[in-house]
């Protein structure tokens, strides 16, 4: 079992989970993921690393209150022990010294793509950060970014800071930058790689996302992960999670990301799961 | 014990009863029920104990066949849980399992005459009967050795080399990447073929015995084979095969197209044919085509006419061609699930959701025998059919996992990324590292990948009293 550690929401929705997982953290490195049952009847979810100790023996994960599993997740209380925390899982992202690196992060990739911004500052890059919100009141660990970061920039769909509008505003805010980009990595929901993608194509500049399929054991065994990278079939878990964001098939991602939808709301209605607070 | 008197010969082989087709096929219930203890003697007492017993060598752990059999014709059923035990630590999921008719019962000098004596059955029989008497007795166990195995998965050959070597005075650990310890027991293997609560059993008679079962952690990634060999004195490799394969056809990244290990796994590890209680979702669906003709296929196919669908098997030879063991081949046809023969898909049609909507074959002859010595399937031009479907599940295979290999210094892989091992002794090219099963061989069947673990427990065990 495994011992949670911290509990809170963070802002609106977006949940803060640190968890007592020793050999995890032992090994965890920036892009990698963990899977996580909330009990024991639970489905295996999988979740971005936003930061770890090896020291204290926790990982830290931050995830949208947006279903079945993460509704449980959010609801656990200090003290109390999940099932299954299993991994570090996935491929780390690639550190090296790029030269500018442009860090892109909305919702829950806010704090996955923390700890890859700060290797790659360690690694001697100039590190840009994005941070891409529906309304200010949603960003988080700011002060965290403004400690690695040349510049932190924010876009938000309402204009309450930085830019207003979506990240296809992504050309003029590099252009605005006045530096030459040598890589964009993004991290966030399925829907932010993709048009983040899209905006950064005409521009020629490497892009690099964290991808986020449905996915059950983690371990390349059951290919529900698959997503097609240029010509071929790749499993996330395996082979990614991070790929060339010019070469995803997005909508048959998006496709495979909504196969439980209807499924999804079911177990609200009817569980009794008691542990975890989730009796509807 | 052989005898030597002559007995008329019984070539009644009994019939073990099962739940009925039409009632199965709505639930997921075990599906043979088991002997009798009745049923179990008359069919013991048909075994002619031959003086030189060809069924023991058709046994890839060499059980003494005649000798428990022997003692089930006594109704001695104690002795005969301790014959079987002496070289098979799982006989209730081998009773089960295992292809007899291709490894001891076709050795079996009744085969000649058409009723080869079902050990399978009742080897079943004595585990079903030991577990009904309470906790199974433990063996005696060789004083401590002060020596440390790490086995790397909880499947059919983990636990046996774990078994092996526990009760041979070492200290063993296994790691399993999953929740829950067994492999594809556990994960593949659906509940109306093994139940759950048997391997649990089995798994928790290692416990007793001093196994030491770690879940949730994934060697290759939690931690590597190098670090694990500076904690202990020698590693075993059972990590099972990997990735399953797809057929590179269009249109199969569509929603609705699975891999088997995928729709198993959402239906056994995850319990999804209980969602919501439990909270893992499986799809009804109503027109399932499952690609393939092995024991998996037929697995996937009676998991989905469980779950209400019409199904269909989709094979691109004929039916003698087909890898699955008889037995599952005829459940799945009482059950009610449609053969189409010397078919093969060639690409998926999918709705404006990306949802498979529709499968499209072609109609495939035989032609002359391949490398397999199975007669190659040829395309009949013009021959294409167009199939309704909701899901598609491939059960073509698995290659093996890359975690190890590509985590591991100095493990030699082969071509397809299994990894190499003495097919004697399970020794790779690494110090201290022994492997067997399906992450040697490549997909394969319970009792080899047992088998396997076997002769490496005895190889790791004359290393460790040797060094």
């Amino acid at each position: 079992m495994f011992r949670v550690v911290a509990s809170r929401m963070i802002v609106p929705n977006v949940h803060l989970l640190t968890l007592e997982a020793p050999a995890v953290a032992r090994e965890a490195k920036p892009g990698q993921f963990v899977i996580l049952r909330a009990c024991e009847e639970g489905e295996r979810i999988p979740l971005s690393l936003s930061d770890w100790d090896a020291e204290m023996g926790t990982v830290t994960v931050i995830f949208l209150n947006i279903g079945f599993t993460t509704n449980q997740l959010a609801a656990l209380e200090e003290g109390k022990t999940i099932p299954t925390v299993v991994g570090p899982l996935g491929n780390a992202t690639r550190i090296e010294k790029y030269g500018t690196v442009l860090c892109l992060g909305g919702c829950y990739g806010i704090g996955s793509i923390f700890p890859i911004a700060r290797a790659l500052k360690a690694a001697g890059n100039r590190v840009f950060t994005l941070l891409e919100a529906r309304s200010a009141y949603l960003f988080y660990w700011e002060e965290r970014f403004e400690a690695i970061s040349e510049r932190v920039i924010h876009i938000t769909r309402d204009g309450t800071r930085g830019y207003r509008g979506h990240i296809d505003r992504l050309p003029e805010v590099v252009k605005d930058l006045g530096v030459p980009i040598d890589r964009i990595i993004i991290n966030g929901c399925t829907f932010l790689l993709k048009r983040g993608s899209d905006a950064s194509r005409p521009l020629g500049i490497s892009t690099w996302v964290s991808l986020n399929p449905i996915m059950i054991d983690g371990t390349g065994m059951c290919g529900v992960c698959r997503v097609t990278v240029g010509d071929a079939t790749r499993f996330a878990c395996v082979h990614g999670p991070d790929f060339d964001g010019h070469q995803v098939n997005w909508e048959e991602l998006l496709h495979r990301r909504k196969a439980y939808m209807v499924e999804e709301e079911v177990p609200f209605r009817t569980s009794r799961c008691n542990d975890h607070g989730c009796k509807a | 014990m052989a005898k030597t008197q002559k007995k008329t010969l019984d070539l009644v082989r009994r019939e073990m009863p099962k739940q009925p087709p039409e009632v199965r096929r709505h639930n997921f219930q075990e599906v043979a029920l088991g002997y009798s203890p009745e049923l179990a003697v008359e069919e013991a007492r048909r075994c002619l104990q031959c003086p030189k017993p060809a069924c023991v060598s058709g046994c890839p752990v060499e059980i003494n066949i005649p000798a428990f059999i022997d003692a089930i014709a006594r109704r001695d059923f104690g002795q005969g849980i301790r014959i079987l035990k002496e070289k098979n630590c799982l006989p209730a999921i081998c009773g089960r399992v295992c292809p007899q008719e291709d490894q001891c019962e076709i050795k079996c000098v009744l085969t000649r005459k058409g009723a080869p004596v079902a050990i399978g059955r009742l080897e079943r029989f004595l585990a079903d009967w030991e577990a009904e008497q309470g906790e199974p007795e433990l063996p005696p166990i060789a004083p401590p050795t002060g020596k440390k195995i790490a086995v790397v998965g909880g499947g059919p050959a983990g636990l046996t080399v774990a078994g092996d070597l526990i009760q041979l005075g070492h200290q063993v650990t296994i790691f399993e990447a999953l929740h829950k310890m067994g492999g594809v027991l556990i994960y593949g293997i659906p509940e109306f073929r093994l139940p759950k609560a048997i391997v649990a059993r089995e798994v928790d008679y290692l416990r007793r015995l001093g196994v030491k079962l770690v879940t949730n952690f994934v060697v290759g990634k939690t931690r590597t084979i190098d670090s694990l060999l500076e904690e202990f004195d020698a590693v075993f490799i059972g990590a099972g095969a990997g990735l399953p394969w797809f057929m590179s056809i269009p249109g199969e990244n569509l929603n609705g197209v699975y891999s088997a290990n995928e729709y198993l796994t959402r239906i056994n590890l995850m319990k999804g044919f209980l969602f919501p209680n439990y909270h893992t979702p499986i799809k009804r669906h109503k027109r399932v085509a499952v690609i393939g003709g092995g024991n998996v296929a037929m697995d996937c196919a009676r998991s989905a006419l469980r779950l209400g669908a019409e199904v269909r098997i989709i094979y691109r030879r004929s039916r003698q061609e087909m890898p699955a063991r008889l037995e599952e081949i005829e459940n799945a046809e009482e059950e009610g699930v449609i053969f189409e023969y010397l078919t093969l898909p060639i690409r998926y049609h999918g709705d404006e959701n990306g949802w498979v909507k529709e499968m499209v074959c072609v109609r495939m002859k035989l032609g002359e025998p391949d490398a397999s010595g199975r007669r190659r399937p040829i395309p009949i031009e013009g021959s294409e059919t167009v199939f309704p479907v909701d899901a598609v599940i491939v059960a073509i295979g698995n290659s093996p996992n890359p975690l190890i290999p590509s985590t591991t210094t100095g493990l030699e892989v082969g071509k397809r990324g299994n990894i190499v091992a003495d097919e004697e002794t399970g020794k790779t090219t690494k110090e201290r590292v022994w492997a067997g099963g399906d992450v040697t061989t490549g997909a394969a069947t319970v009792i080899l990948a047992m088998g396997a673990g076997r002769k490496a427990a005895r190889s790791i065990h004359q290393y460790l009293t040797s060094h």
